[in-house]
């Protein structure tokens, strides 16, 4: 270095994403007490194979492979795909999505910092694109099956004798096939699937992937806007509707609650690489992306909609950051002195 | 309690500063040889007024301001000149500067130490041209000539600029903590001068025993010593004005056109030693710092190579580099045999232990740090992005000239991405397109009027061909006298003398329009290069005249007329010479205002524009007139 600053912070990308996997841990310890060991193995799977992704891409790309496998992007990557998958879900799904993410998505793109499109949910959304009834099959929670029994099942798909059926459908899922048969939501949401907010359990690890985001909101890297927006922009549509017709519309809690929202305010649309960088332009890009997971969820032909919602405004990012560029210095209109 | 507003951005880099503020200003040892550059200010540099052999007294002057950016420049101390030559030079260049090299006698013996006694009863012009004199520049980093700054019309705040943001640097911190009452009766003098309605002196609040001393020092006046946040860079004097005083600054304007003005505390200290003491600037406060043994302020004279003062300090092992100014806005010294100027605020030795190196940059991931902590309000990683692609149109739109440069965003970057070298790259690139594109057009102007020279000449001639043609035939019937030959010459003589008329219209409108020396001598070279040019063709005419018999009198005609066309020619080339010469001695001080450092450049550019316009304007004509043959291509 012979050029000033003679002085740099000593933060490093590596340190940035090593928080980011330290914030989502709350979250995977709930998801392993409720739902089971299998999350760890769909966890344990995703990181290798991304890992192993990462290696071979950089290797083809002809770029340092140490250098950029330390900087922990893909591990982030492996663990948000992991954690929007189904924990029971079949071992080469996981790796496929994760290749999908890894490769595609992301090194095709030319690695980190260039993807457009959120590696993670680029992997979901192929996944649920190409396999919906696998990609349904969620082990409820409650329906506890040993650790063993679920590494066999994630791998053999043979369950032990005696259990017949450990999968069903999400919450939001059941929610949206009950509602098409005519009952209320009221009645519904009674069933035990469901606890005090949303999907019995669901609602604890949601708090728990919220305490994350204020870990991480607290240590300055990620913004407050983008997910503080994209919750608003659930609530935006959930609370008139549900007030109009609460029989037909959930309460916009559930709805912040269920699914991947909370995952997806906390760690998805937060993202730096692919969402916005401007204050006002985390505003917008977060409040659309929650727009869109209301209308996907309830209007739209998938229970769950965080992937598409993201992608979609991923899309938008390029224009939102030059419409909402903040004037320099001096060049504020009216001025602001 | 003052309201204080926040800028936006800032970072707050380990401050570094106690090393350096545990023991009291020392005074430097005056080194065997001092190299003292003439380049001290942000304009020309002072053209040397002593010769090799000479015996100089401290405070003598040795190099006189060359133009109004300029200041004096004086000996540092007693002793003979010994060389005036090109030597090392502390700037990232590395290029070398004129600099008056002396041997000091040891003696440090002053010369006439003349105080502007009755500065009070003086006009203010005088003040400042007496402040010019004893070479009076900004000393905050900037040397910017100080006469200029202070010749605002009115003024609503005074800001002192006492907050020293950069890490490591406490030179003015022990300038305010020790030489307190010096500095506010400096501020007297710029107060008296400029008669703002307040005075503010911003510190930051690391510095409690400035911000007392300084407190203290002001008891009696309504100066206000206002503490504001350690946050760099606060001490940018347009972060400072906001904080202190709500008001944003916009890029390309002056502080003074929003009713303030910015002093560093140790300009206004240097002010009043002028005109209190009749010293002149041959010493500043340096702070020696970083891997030394013993890190201190001390007075070192202007001159003192660093290496030397780097030594004095004790140099450790491991020592890679000299920084001169802080870590944040300062440069590794290419030659540290560089004398010390008066922007040399603070000398670091850097050893990687002390200030490592950057680890190798990661892609950007666009978290958006750097926007956060630029204070100019830019998209760093937009700016970055638009010069790493060299697509410099969009950095410009995206305000890449509104960077200052501070560093900030590669501060904080996350991926240590040495951001500031990325704009440094895009501006210089910027500029040296611009500079071509400058160079282009002077050479395109060049030639278009010499199209039209050609032209015109060739219109001329065929024009006198037909009244000679029209004047045969009705002096047909006559002898055959010598009327056509006057008639042809009288026309030449009128086309010449228009030709000429409008020359020199040309030329005394044009200074009016720019104002610029630059533009009549560019006009008079013109002129000049056209008299030739007459003169040969002139001579070229005639031989062919001697030779083809026929054709003599129109021969004759055309060398009368050319000789006519270039001694009109050389008169107006000579007048706006004159006129050029005259502009320059008028220094055009007092007419073009007070600019900021962009005054000759301004006034270069607005010479080019008249050029182009003019050329714009013939070309126009041109094309008017050959308006049945027009081509598609050239409108």
């Amino acid at each position: 270095m012979t050029s000033s600053p003679f002085m740099a912070r000593p933060t490093t990308v590596s340190m940035v994403m090593l928080k980011v996997l330290g914030a989502l841990l709350p979250g995977i310890a709930l998801y392993a007490w409720f739902y089971g060991a299998g999350m760890l193995v769909q966890i344990a799977l995703a990181s290798i194979s991304a890992l192993a992704a990462e290696a071979a891409m950089l290797k083809a790309r002809g770029q340092p492979i140490g250098f950029f496998l330390k900087d922990g992007s893909a591990l982030v990557t492996a663990w948000l795909l992991a954690l929007s998958m189904p924990p029971l879900g079949a071992w080469w799904m996981i790796v496929v999505a994760t290749l999908f993410a890894i490769v595609i998505a992301k090194q095709l793109y030319g690695g980190l910092g260039n993807n457009p499109f959120n590696p993670a949910m680029v992997g979901f959304a192929v996944m649920i694109v190409a396999f919906p009834a696998q990609m349904a099959q969620w082990g409820s929670a409650g329906a506890h099956l040993s650790a063993g029994d679920q590494l066999a099942y994630i791998f053999t798909r043979a369950l032990p004798p005696g259990v017949d059926a450990i999968a069903s459908a999400t919450p939001l899922d059941h929610l949206k096939t009950q509602l098409t048969l005519g009952a209320s939501v009221g009645d519904t949401l009674a069933e035990p699937v469901y606890g005090h907010l949303a999907g019995a359990g669901g609602e604890w690890i949601a708090l728990a992937y919220l305490a994350g985001a204020l870990f991480l909101w607290r240590k300055r890297l990620i913004p407050w806007q983008t997910p503080l927006a994209m919750l608003a922009g659930v609530a935006a549509l959930a609370l008139p509707l549900w007030l109009v017709d609460p029989a037909h519309f959930a309460n916009p809690l559930f709805h912040v609650f269920a699914g991947a929202t909370m995952l997806g305010a906390a760690f998805i649309v937060t993202d730096p690489v692919t969402g916005p960088t401007t204050p006002r332009g985390r505003l917008i890009f977060g409040f659309s992306v929650g727009v869109l997971v209301y209308v996907i969820r309830v209007f739209g032909g998938f229970p769950d909609s965080v992937a598409f919602a993201v992608l979609i405004m991923n899309i938008a990012v390029p224009f939102i950051d030059q419409a909402t560029r903040p004037p320099a210095f001096g060049a504020k209109k009216g001025g602001r002195a | 309690m003052r309201v204080l507003h926040a800028f936006h951005g800032g970072v707050h880099p380990p401050e570094n500063k106690a090393q350096s503020t545990g023991t009291p200003i020392a005074t430097a040892p005056i080194p065997p040889r001092l190299f003292v550059p003439m380049s001290q200010s942000l304009g020309n540099a002072a053209l040397p007024c002593v010769k090799t052999g000479d015996e100089v007294l401290k405070g003598q002057k040795i190099g006189e301001a060359d133009g109004r950016l300029s200041a004096a420049v004086h000996a540092p101390t007693s002793g003979k000149i010994v060389d005036i030559a090109p030597h090392a030079y502390a700037h990232p260049s590395g290029l070398a500067e004129l600099c008056v090299v002396i041997e000091p006698d040891g003696l440090d013996a002053w010369g006439e130490r003349k105080p502007l006694a009755d500065w009070q009863a003086l006009p203010a012009a005088d003040v400042r041209a007496f402040l010019a004199d004893m070479g009076v520049v900004g000393l905050g980093g900037a040397v910017f000539p100080t006469h200029l700054k202070l010749s605002a019309p009115s003024l609503d705040t005074l800001v002192i600029n006492g907050a020293e943001c950069e890490p490591f640097i406490s030179c003015d911190d022990m300038l305010m903590r020790e030489r307190a009452a010096d500095v506010v009766a400096g501020i007297t003098i710029v107060a008296t001068l400029m008669r703002p309605k307040e005075i503010l002196i911003g510190i930051e609040d690391n510095k409690p025993e400035a911000i007392a001393a300084m407190r203290e020092a002001c008891k009696g006046n309504h100066f206000e010593v206002v503490t504001v946040p350690t946050i760099y860079p606060s001490g940018g004097a347009k972060q400072l004005i906001r904080r202190l005083t709500g008001k944003e600054v916009p890029h390309g304007t002056r502080s003074t056109d929003m009713g303030v003005q910015c002093f560093n505390v140790a300009t206004v200290y240097t002010v009043e030693r002028a005109i209190e003491h009749g010293e002149p600037v041959t010493s500043r406060i340096v702070t020696l710092t970083g891997d030394v043994e013993r890190p201190h302020n001390v007075e070192a004279l202007i001159g003192t190579p660093m290496n030397f003062l780097i030594d004095y300090a004790g140099r450790r092992t491991g020592v890679s580099e000299v920084l001169m100014g802080g870590p944040m806005m300062g440069f590794a010294l290419p030659d540290e045999d560089a004398g010390v100027t008066k922007a040399s605020n603070c000398l670091i030795a850097r050893s990687p232990a002390l200030l490592p190196d950057r680890p190798p940059a990661m892609p950007c991931i666009r978290c958006g740090d750097c926007a956060s902590a630029c204070p100019a309000e830019l998209q760093p990683m937009d700016l970055y992005w638009f010069a790493k692609a060299k697509n410099f149109g969009k950095a410009q739109e995206w305000k890449l000239f509104d960077c200052i440069e501070c560093g900030a965003c590669s501060y904080v970057c996350p991926s240590q991405i040495p951001l500031v070298d990325y704009y440094r790259f895009a501006k210089g690139e910027i500029w040296g397109a611009e500079r071509d594109k400058k160079a282009a057009d002077r050479a395109r102007a060049r030639h278009e009027f010499r199209q039209y020279r050609v032209e015109r000449d060739k219109e001329e001639k065929a024009q006198r061909l037909a009244e000679r043609a029209a004047a045969k035939d009705l002096a047909a019937p006559s002898s055959q006298s010598t009327l056509p030959a006057d008639d042809a010459k009288a026309a030449a003589i009128r086309a010449a003398m228009e030709r000429a008329a409008n020359a020199t219209s040309a030329n005394v409108a044009a200074p009016t329009l720019s104002d610029d020396a630059k533009k009549a001598a560019i006009e008079a070279a013109m002129a000049r290069a056209a008299a030739r040019k007459a003169e040969k063709q002139a001579g070229e005419t005639q031989r062919s005249a001697n030779v083809t018999q026929p054709a003599a009198p129109a021969g004759m005609d055309d060398a009368k007329k050319a000789a006519i066309q270039a001694a009109l020619e050389r008169a107006a080339a000579r007048k706006a010479e004159k006129q050029a010469a005259d502009t320059q001695e008028q220094g055009s001080a007092n007419r073009v205002k007070p600019a900021g450092p962009a005054t000759m450049d301004d006034a270069k550019k607005a010479a080019i524009q008249v050029a182009m316009e003019r050329a714009a304007a013939r070309k126009a004509v041109r094309e008017a007139q050959d308006a049945g043959q027009k081509d598609k291509n050239r409108r």
